[in-house]
């Protein structure tokens, strides 16, 4: 079937399985790999997109759901060149190791910071307690978020 | 800003190199590698533990329109690739020929199309079974009547792997028998997984022009797995390479050669078509590399004052269906026998006895240190027990026993010589952080409330740096590791190294050795690892193995480079090279220091016109092979508070307390971090993961819904400090710091756990913690 989605502001237009899953979709037909692929019981979290802005596993969501709907993935969180204070909060925190549920623990936090932007620890670990992380121990990601908080883009 | 943006020029807190890509989503995992007219496989796996295998009939699979080839044991077998040699020279079936040993065992390979057609075919696979009774129980492996498991092996009659004994048993029951005090106790380090959060998974190409192979995997240990590939396939070495790319997460899951990796070569060759094969987590989590599973008795000796005169313990280490632990080949319970842990004793004696189960194999993975995790979690228990039985404080019992730092180097009574420290001094800092004094007076209120309220101190010596060769091996190959230096005319560097990083940074790290060493700014430095066309021989990245072997090469090679600069920059400076002295990033004349050449100046004329003296080669390139004279020992102390819900028995961590000593430090931020994750999987292993089975072998630990990983809900807000006791021997002093806070956290939260449970009479509960053992435990009645 044919699929129009809007991915990081583009439209794409791919002919592809009814069954394929957004994940798939983004990584192996637009070649959008900074998504990525962790688990089969949507428990890992590695595979979050933003959805209309919320934050969505990308391997519960079929292709076809997505149609019709704004998806950003972690590719479009940099915009015109310039690094989202989420990236660069992630950076100066140490909150990532080997990056690999990296993008996925940036777009909640993007979320997060959009609709709170003054999120307290408690909050922040609330809002990525659907994601997984094997690295960090997930307090430099706490202070990668606050971090962004205290920096915000229009400050 | 200047040239260095703010960073260190060697060792110092500074953000990592490799971080820009992964923000901007644009590493590279093996998933990533798209190559034109690429395939995709998927294993067919054995839903049953122990069957004999009567028939597979491909035919409906092979129908199928985007399917390209079914491979099975039969077909592996004709080229004799079906069984494949471990890390731990035992054997183990690439496709299943004869039997299917384990739930989860790989037993045909389908390649088609894409990766939603691979799988569609596996379903159109057709296995007859004949079901065989499974061995489960790890302490009933050799009952007479127990099925076996290993008919394969000629000679094999039993499913007994290995005995194996450490220290002196004669010496140590003496003690024992003589002692004011014995403590006994059973304690179960249950299996658990790495659990990466990138499953395995690989894509080979192969050429048949240049008949070259390139596996792109993911693999802490690629020059290792070159070598296994050559040796199974018959393909030359020189026409095999592998390249490391990011991997997301190794924690030694990604050490062994799985069989997934093997059908993806043999695919690609057969089909002449690049071949991608990535597992999925409940692969990841049945099939692949698993951790611990030892079934200890363990025994402590002391005096009526607290003196701990002896340790033993009795082992029943569960190995799975084949001995794949990865490990040092001629170490089969690994470097379990440190267990006499961080104190000054008499006597100790470790037997272990390692026996085949039908279950998934592997058997050391998950930042342990090669069973390091299983020996403190021994002698960490011991000592609380210990403290239960006298009545004393846990914390006063260690101070009184640890190893003093005038013993240094110790020799421990299985042998290890511990290379430095000072634990008293990191004890005493941990206990102050977390106010442990006050904490005490707050859980006699707490329980006085009804509450339960406990507090854990845990203390850990830990082996790191694998290997001496005189010492160890893996194969046979041994475990040194390599580092080349180049330095381009401007003054910016290359390093390749044999190591290469699952998230440990060493791209940063390692440039700060080299920045520390010759003051080039570490942002000039690239290093390069992870790819065996381009880089050193060496044995990977595990057991906390990088900075102890790798990091002294980098060190080494730098050193090297520095020498030869002196040689250039006395002829620069028409100076003989002994009136030349170094200051970081120059060198310059004695007495005379306006007389200096900048290493960027060294460099350029090193491959310039300068006279060289006779026999000084051009350039300052260099490279170097490390063979560590020792293991480094980082140790550190830690202290836990828990609060266990009186109505749910559900453990809550409130505070952690972690001081490390991990000798010199190179970049605190990555070290922090090192820490902080490694405390996590303690989390997760003292209190929530358990791959499991039931009795018909079944894994109930199949899937991130059943073995439970921790999150940010589940983990507190570390606070970490440090000490530091370089290590002698190191060329920096420093000591390996990957695996620590995994060792060493499990023990202090049971401690934590027993210490808040003290009221109802507990002694030990057995991990994981989780609620319903601690609510059986408050009853006194067995687990569930």
């Amino acid at each position: 079937m044919q699929v129009t989605a809007s991915v990081n502001s583009r439209e794409y237009t791919r002919d592809v399985e009814p069954r394929m899953l957004l994940v798939h979709f983004l990584r192996d037909e637009l070649g959008l790999t900074g998504t990525h692929w962790g688990c089969d019981t949507s428990n890992c979290g590695t595979c979050v997109v933003l959805m209309d802005g919320e934050p969505v596993k990308s391997c519960t969501v079929l292709a076809a759901t997505a149609a019709g709907h704004e998806i950003r993935t972690v590719e479009g969180l940099a915009v015109g060149g310039v690094l989202d204070p989420v990236q660069v909060g992630f950076t100066e925190m140490h909150g990532l190791q080997c990056g690999f549920c990296t993008s996925g623990m940036m777009l909640t936090a993007r979320a997060l910071l959009d609709r709170n932007p003054n999120p307290t620890e408690a909050e922040i670990r609330e809002a990525i307690s659907g994601q997984i992380c094997r690295c960090t121990g997930y307090a430099t990601i706490v202070r990668s978020v606050r971090w962004a908080a205290e920096h915000r883009a229009d400050s | 800003m200047s040239a260095t943006d703010g960073n260190p020029i060697g060792f110092g807190r500074m953000r990592r190199k490799e971080d820009p890509r992964f923000i901007r989503g644009s590493g590279t995992f093996v998933d990533d590698v798209q190559l034109p007219g690429m395939l995709h496989g998927a294993v067919l796996r054995s839903p049953v533990a122990h069957a004999r295998i009567v028939s597979i009939d491909a035919s409906a699979a092979l129908a199928h329109p985007k399917v390209y080839a079914v491979i099975t044991g039969r077909d592996l077998e004709a080229r004799g690739v079906a069984w494949m040699q471990t890390i731990s020279a035992d054997m183990q079936a690439v496709l299943a020929t004869d039997k299917v040993r384990f739930q989860g065992q790989e037993v045909a390979f389908v390649v088609a199309d894409d990766r939603y057609s691979a799988r569609d075919a596996l379903e159109l696979i057709d296995v007859e079974y004949e079901l065989l009774p499974p061995v489960v129980d790890p302490r009933r492996a050799l009952d007479a009547d127990a099925p076996l498991i290993r008919d394969d092996k000629p000679g094999q009659t039993d499913n007994h792997l290995f005995d194996w004994e450490s220290g002196d048993r004669a010496a140590t029951d003496r003690v024992f028998e003589g002692a004011d005090v014995v403590v006994e106790q059973d304690l179960v380090f249950p299996r658990s997984h790495p659990a990466p959060m990138e499953t395995c998974g690989a894509v080979a190409q192969f050429d048949v022009v240049s008949e070259k192979l390139t596996v792109w995997c993911t693999t802490q240990a690629p020059h290792a797995h070159r070598t296994v590939y050559a040796l199974l396939t018959g393909l030359p070495e020189h026409k095999i390479r592998v390249v490391s790319p990011d991997v997301g997460g190794g924690f030694g899951n990604k050490v062994p050669v799985y069989p997934g990796y093997v059908c993806t070569i043999i695919a690609a060759i057969d089909t002449g078509r690049p071949v991608k094969w990535m597992e999925d987590r409940s692969e990841n989590l049945m099939s692949t590399a698993f951790a611990r599973d030892y079934v200890m008795r363990g025994g402590i000796a002391a005096t009526r004052e607290g003196e701990i005169l002896a340790v033993r313990v009795e082992v029943i280490a569960d190995h799975g269906a084949f001995n794949a632990t990865a490990q040092p080949t001629n170490f089969p319970a690994g470097f379990f026998h440190v267990f006499t842990g961080s104190y000054d004793i008499e006597a100790a004696h470790c037997h272990v006895t390692g026996v085949y189960t039908n279950k998934a194999p592997g058997g050391v993975a998950y930042a342990c240190s090669f069973r390091i995790a299983e020996a403190v979690y021994l002698v960490e228990r011991m000592v609380d027990c210990l403290a239960y039985e006298l009545g004393t404080d846990p914390a006063e019992l260690r101070l009184a026993n640890l190893i003093r730092p005038d013993q240094f180097p110790y020799e421990c009574k299985t042998g290890w010589v511990y290379d430095s420290g000072d634990y008293e001094r990191t004890l005493r800092k941990a206990l102050e952080i977390a106010e442990y004094g006050e904490l005490r007076r707050e859980q006699a209120a707490a329980q006085a409330r009804g509450e339960l309220m406990g507090i854990g101190v845990g203390f850990f010596t830990e082996a790191v740096g694998a290997g001496p060769r005189k010492h160890m091996h893996l194969l046979g190959l041994g475990m040194n590791d390599g580092a080349a230096l180049r330095v381009y005319p401007t003054g910016k560097a290359q390093l390749s190294i044999s190591v290469q990083t699952q998230g440990q940074g060493h791209e940063t790290t390692f440039a700060q050795i080299v920045a520390e060493e010759l003051g080039i700014p570490p942002e000039d430095i690239d290093v390069v690892h992870g790819d065996t066309d381009v880089t050193p021989y060496g044995l990977g990245t595990y057991g906390s193995r990088s900075t102890p072997v790798s990091g002294a090469a980098t060190a080494i090679v730098a050193r090297k480079v520095r020498d030869r600069a002196r040689i250039v920059a006395a002829a620069m400076l028409e100076a003989s090279p002994d009136d030349l002295e170094w200051e970081k990033g120059r060198w310059l004349v004695k007495g005379d220091p306006e007389k200096c050449a900048t290493i960027q100046e060294i460099a350029m004329a090193a491959r310039g016109s300068v006279e060289l003296p006779a026999g000084v080669e051009a350039g300052l390139d260099a490279e170097t092979v490390y063979d560590p004279p020792n293991l480094t020992f980082p140790y550190g102390a830690y202290i836990c508070v828990v609060d266990i819900d009186p109505g749910t028995a559900k453990v809550r961590i409130r505070r952690f307390v972690a001081v490390d000593d991990c000798g010199t430090r190179i970049n605190p931020m990555i070290i922090e971090g090192q820490v902080h994750g490694g405390l996590t999987d303690g989390v997760g292993i003292a209190l929530m993961e358990q791959i499991a089975f039931d009795e018909e072998g079944n894994c109930l630990g199949g899937s991130l819904m059943d073995y439970l990983i921790p999150t940010a809900l589940e983990v507190p807000d570390w606070e970490t400090d440090f000490t530091v006791t370089p290590s002698p021997h190191h060329p920096i002093g420093a000591k390996g710091i990957g695996e620590s806070a995994t060792v060493g956290s499990p023990p202090t939260i049971v401690n934590a756990v027993c210490d808040a449970l003290r009221p109802y009479g507990v002694r030990h509960v057995d991990m994981p913690c989780t609620p319903s053992r601690v609510w059986h435990a408050m009853r006194g009645s067995p687990p569930q």
